[in-house]
């Protein structure tokens, strides 16, 4: 058992770190959002010559072979900085289930510019009665002559505003599950785009598209065994953004009662704000922990990286529920505006939840499988 | 980073395994599982085989007789004491006048005591708390007047732990009342056989008699027996506190808490079926869980940080506050498991008097008082209010 970090991932740490802290000031980030477009950002440029584009995939695919403290390293950095680039969405969990899936046509044809920082892709899985369940699409694949007919509607698709292509989940006639990758021009694709209130780009889309047969990149107990490795890196990651995004809460509210003079003394004089501002502090070194036991679970054997990646997920979810509310709530009138950063903190805190499952859902994994955990 | 433990890590914990299975004695391996009080001499008769193997002292340096184990090694080797319901070592010699006095006492005073504490040879008790001086404790009255060779100490302590069995104390006295709250405060060695001391039980309100108060009368204590310098007790006291703090999460306990807490939810029935079963009980005993998960990487993360950069700091105040908070629960959700079972009170089943009852009566005999006894967690060793202005002066700067 070892905590400490390697040469490389301290390197690693402190390039990202001052890259965000650079590059993503508040009015950076407001300009960056503003200026979203398809092409990438140059900022994204940057990602891909600092290597951070090809860092969380396997050599034989092309990247840099790096493991979940890596990639925690990462989004702790971008959590931090609140950076509004769809690292996650847009190139790691779309990114992964290529470089198990895609045969080596659609790999050059995808993967390789993705990792350069060409284009970014969308994983296109949540519908309306789907909640939080990947493997049960309303979107339905049909044969057809010389390939596929997919035909449903996907809803908060999330970086598909900024995805040269989407991977889209749906039913097979065997009711096996299939993904799918299709182009975002695509005839037969109708997206309605907009802005979610943590500031990520996402869309609506109607699909109904015909596609050549290679477009199916797999599908039945393969894409299950990727998508649930996927899947568990995301949630990991997530994590690893809720840590950097509630350090960043507990710093700014920490100098605001020092700095915010009420009564004829600074607030931080406060005990029962003292004790507050301790519980905020707590619920972050716990949440840092499940974190590294997210990042440093993802080699582990399936049944067991999901129950630990579960439990983090659910732990994480409410420990950034408490530090955002409690963000907002120390800051006072404040911490109810725009203009106050902490309160994208907090929204991004809260949001974030939201994606790959939320804290009811995973606890309820959690219970299921209570008796057998190890 | 690497959370698995190493072959050598998993090597070493069968060897502890090991040595459990075999040394630990099946009567007092059974009070201990159904949480009855121990005797003094079943104490003994534990420590003395911890102490045989070498094993009494793992927070020692080697060369006065610790182990040498890495902070990962002390986790296992207490989490499966644990688990193998082994007693807890008496903590107020190995674990807090012993590491006082390596870091503080005089050659002569590490000659004569370590090793009598490595043998089992002296029961030590505390002398810190007093009735007007509990978490402010520099506010401690108890003085000590220079005679000559001697002090002469008057004063009154109180939560002394097993005071009953102890023959000696170490005690925070106060040397100059003229000074300064936390100046004038000296660090004595007393012999509980002087003449002038007396103990009184004291009853918890789970009816055992854990704790006492101890009485100083003209008790008259060699100056010899002062570990550092006059007046520079409340050093002492406050490495001792540190040192007090580090092994407070008490993760061993509260895994084998959650355990027979999954034992008796399996047991016992709700709506004719197993109490496990309930899903409001189950997301219960999941969010203790989710808990202890966390609270052991915390723990790992500050042992490991500890072992980098030396004596743990005010990073432990977390951990105490959690970790007591988490056992606290525990010991809660066994109460509520067992129902209407919760509510017989076998006194003397409990100290270790009678063993009388039938198999699904002691069974859960001791889950009601171990509730409210635990309740002292969240007080001992600092309250976890004094542990929050800590965190908040020290790590904070509030």
């Amino acid at each position: 058992m070892d905590f400490s970090l390697s040469d490389e991932q301290r390197m690693l740490d402190e390039t990202v770190t001052r890259l965000v802290a650079d590059r993503c000031t508040p009015e950076q980030r407001r300009r960056l959002i503003q200026e979203r477009g398809t092409a990438p950002s140059a900022l994204w440029n940057t990602f891909a010559e600092l290597g951070l584009l090809a860092m969380p995939f396997g050599e034989d695919a092309g990247g840099l072979g790096g493991d979940g403290i890596d990639l925690m390293l990462i989004m702790q950095a971008l959590g931090r900085g609140l950076v509004p680039e769809a690292y996650l969405d847009g190139l790691v969990i779309p990114g992964t289930l290529l470089a198990r899936l895609a045969d080596d046509t659609l790999r050059d044809r995808w993967l390789t510019s993705l990792l350069e920082g060409e284009h970014q892709l969308a994983l296109a899985w949540h519908e309306a009665a789907s909640r939080y369940d990947i493997d049960t699409p309303a979107t339905r694949a049909e044969r057809s002559d010389d390939g596929w007919r997919l035909q449903g509607r996907k809803q908060v698709v999330l970086n598909a505003p900024g995805a040269a292509a989407l991977l889209v989940t749906a039913g097979l006639a065997d009711d096996s599950l299939g993904l799918f990758i299709v182009p975002a021009d695509a005839e037969g694709l109708q997206r309605r785009d907009y802005t979610t209130l943590d500031d990520q780009r996402a869309s609506d889309i109607d699909i109904d598209v015909t596609l050549p047969a290679p477009a199916l990149l797999a599908s039945g107990e393969a894409l299950l065994a990727a998508l649930g490795e996927a899947l568990a890196l995301g949630r990991a990651a997530l994590c690893a953004e809720a840590v950097g995004a509630m350090e960043v809460a507990c710093e700014q509210t920490l100098e605001y009662l020092k700095e915010r003079q009420q009564f004829g003394a600074p607030l931080s004089r406060q005990q029962v704000l003292q004790h507050r501002m301790v519980d905020m502090r707590l619920h972050l070194e716990q949440a840092r922990s499940m974190a590294i036991l997210a990042a440093a679970s993802l080699t582990l054997p399936e049944e067991q990286r999901d129950y630990r990646v579960a439990a983090a997920k659910a732990y994480v979810g409410e420990a950034a529920q408490f530090v955002a509310e409690q963000a907002i709530q120390l800051h006072g009138g404040m911490g109810m505006t725009e203009e106050c950063y902490v309160a994208h903190y907090a929204k991004r805190l809260i949001m974030l939840d939201h994606a790959l499952g939320d804290r009811d859902y995973h606890l309820e994994t959690v219970m299921a499988r209570l008796d057998s955990a190890a | 980073m690497n959370l698995q433990f190493t072959p050598e890590e998993n090597a070493f914990r069968e060897e502890v395994r090991a040595f459990l299975a075999d040394k630990l004695p099946a009567d007092i391996q059974r009070k201990v599982r159904l949480g009855q009080q121990l005797s003094a001499e079943e104490h003994l008769r534990w420590q003395n085989r911890l102490s045989e193997r070498g094993w009494l002292a793992p927070g020692w340096p080697v060369e006065h007789g610790g182990t040498g184990w890495s902070p990962v090694e002390k986790h296992i080797f207490e989490e499966e004491c644990a688990a193998a319901h082994a007693p807890t070592v008496v903590p107020f010699g190995v674990n807090m006048v012993a590491p006082v006095i390596i870091r503080f006492g005089s050659e002569e005073q590490k000659r004569h005591y370590l090793p009598r504490i490595l043998g089992n040879e002296d029961w030590w008790c505390q002398g810190y708390s007093e009735p007007g001086a509990g978490s402010d404790l520099a506010g401690l009255k108890t003085r000590a007047e220079r005679d000559g060779d001697h002090y002469v100490v008057n004063g009154q302590k109180t939560w002394t732990t097993l005071g009953q069995h102890a023959n000696m104390m170490f005690c925070l006295v106060r040397t100059d009342p003229k000074a300064k709250k936390q100046a004038g405060i000296s660090f004595l060695l007393i012999d509980m056989n002087t003449p002038g001391i007396s103990v009184r039980p004291i009853i918890t309100l789970d009816g055992a008699h854990e704790v006492n108060e101890v009485f100083l009368d003209n008790v008259r204590v060699p100056v010899a027996n002062r570990v550092g310098e006059e007046g520079e007790g409340w050093t002492c006291a406050k490495f001792l506190l540190t040192h007090e703090r580090t092994g407070i999460a008490g993760l061993g306990h509260a895994k084998q808490a959650l355990r027979h807490l999954k034992h008796v939810a399996r047991r016992q029935t709700h709506h004719g079926r197993p109490l496990i079963e309930s899903p409001s009980f189950r997301e219960q005993l999941a969010r203790a869980e989710l808990e202890l998960m966390a609270l052991e990487v915390t723990n790992l993360r500050v042992l490991a940080a500890a072992r980098d950069g030396g004596a743990p700091g005010a990073e432990s105040s977390l951990l105490k506050i959690r970790g007591s908070e988490l056992r606290q629960r525990l010991s809660d959700l066994t109460r509520r498991a067992l129902g209407p079972q919760a509510l017989p009170f076998f006194a003397d089943f409990l100290a270790g008097d009678d063993d009388s009852l039938a198999d699904d009566q002691s069974f859960a005999a001791a889950a009601t008082a171990q509730y409210f006894n635990r309740r002292k967690l969240s007080i001992y060793g600092g309250a976890n209010e004094i542990q929050k202005n800590i965190v908040a002066k020290t790590i904070l700067g509030m």
